[in-house]
């Protein structure tokens, strides 16, 4: 597995949102979605090829469903496709994600506004509840 | 949602917590902790990639390429022989050596247009981020279907002896536009060529301007 020293950013395979001027995501965490698919192909996770099929089918479900796709759900396809391909390839799958967003949604409400929000590692390995076994606790 | 009264269980205004991101956004954030807690994806990479793509990439470096092969005859006929080898020499950093880059020239008889009617590729290191309309799905169905009608819709007029070509990019081809090089722009030096050399112009949408004013006397 790589880590930090990765490439410099490749050039994405597929388009992102932007306005008449230049790059511009609206929010942040858009950034951190197409930087994560950009780090995980880094990484050899996956291939832009699998990115490519798994954005692709997160649109074609959206418009099945009744989205007319018009540009502005565009990241939540985004998030959906690197969501599976997370799953898929077991770098995080739903069960992570649930207890981690779960951990970050307890730090955000015990933090004061205006302080930076900090994961506390002792939400993710025991959870937030007291009711969660982490498959792989240690230490 | 659907509830006639918009009862608050989370009264927590008065509170003094921080709020809580929107579904999407606390989705991504924990993607982004469990993938830097298993070291595959670290925070630092996450924040320089964010970095370059909000303030280093962008059209300007197309721009750039463009300007060069007008003035350059040699880079010209190298661009257009090999765009991923010509683009790399010229300085565009990144460009992933499994996809190809394929630039196509217009001319007197022929415009070219950039699409991807299946997601939404695009030569980003070159280009930045694209415009919404880029990867919506009318742009992405109709620009295949009446070429012509979409181009008008950008203000852009192609004679009717001129062929409009279409190219549909993919995850292993991805198209630049080289515009024909505006009349009365001898003068000017590389620089100012690639200032007037717009993004959409290098996705055929546009047609490259010559500049407002005329260049100030020597």
């Amino acid at each position: 597995m790589t880590a930090g020293a990765a490439a410099p950013p490749p050039d994405l395979p597929v388009a992102l949102p932007g306005d008449e001027d230049g790059p511009v995501f609206e929010e942040a965490w858009q950034a951190e979605a197409v930087a994560l698919t950009v780090g995980l192909v880094g990484a050899g996770v996956f291939t832009w090829a699998d990115w490519t099929a798994a954005l692709s089918a997160a649109i074609a479900a959206a418009q099945a469903a009744g989205d007319p796709d018009l540009g502005d759900t565009y990241y939540e396809h985004w998030v959906t496709a690197l969501e599976a391909l997370c799953g898929r390839t077991g770098v995080a799958v739903d069960a992570e994600v649930d207890r981690h967003a779960d951990a970050w949604r307890a730090a955000y409400l015990r933090t004061p506004h205006g302080r930076p929000v900090v994961l506390d590692p002792h939400d993710v390995e025991v959870g937030t509840r007291g009711s969660f076994r982490p498959p792989d606790a240690h230490g | 949602m659907g509830h006639d009264h918009d009862h608050d269980h989370d009264q927590d205004q008065d509170q003094d917590h921080s709020d809580v991101p929107p579904p999407l956004a606390l989705r991504v954030k924990a993607l982004q902790s469990v993938l830097a807690a298993k070291s595959i994806v670290s925070e630092a990479t996450v924040d320089r990639i964010v970095d370059a793509y909000e303030h280093r990439i962008g059209p300007h470096l197309g721009a750039g390429v463009i300007a060069r092969a007008w003035i350059d005859p040699a880079f010209r006929e190298r661009l257009l022989a090999d765009g991923t080898e010509a683009a790399r020499d010229h300085g565009i950093r990144g460009l992933d050596p499994g996809v190809r880059l394929v630039v196509v020239e217009n001319t007197a008889d022929v415009h070219n247009v950039v699409v991807c009617t299946l997601c939404s590729c695009y030569p980003l290191q070159l280009l930045g981020m694209p415009p919404v309309w880029y990867k919506s799905a009318p742009y992405r169905s109709r620009v295949v279907q009446d070429p012509r009608g979409v181009l008008a819709e950008f203000g852009t007029d192609v004679d009717d002896d001129v062929e409009v070509r279409v190219w549909d990019s993919n995850s292993e081809v991805r198209y630049l536009v080289l515009p024909e090089r505006p009349a009365g722009t001898d003068e000017l030096d590389e620089a100012a060529l690639a200032a007037l050399v717009g993004r959409n112009a290098m996705v055929g949408v546009e047609h490259v301007l010559p500049p407002a004013d005329p260049p100030p006397a020597p």
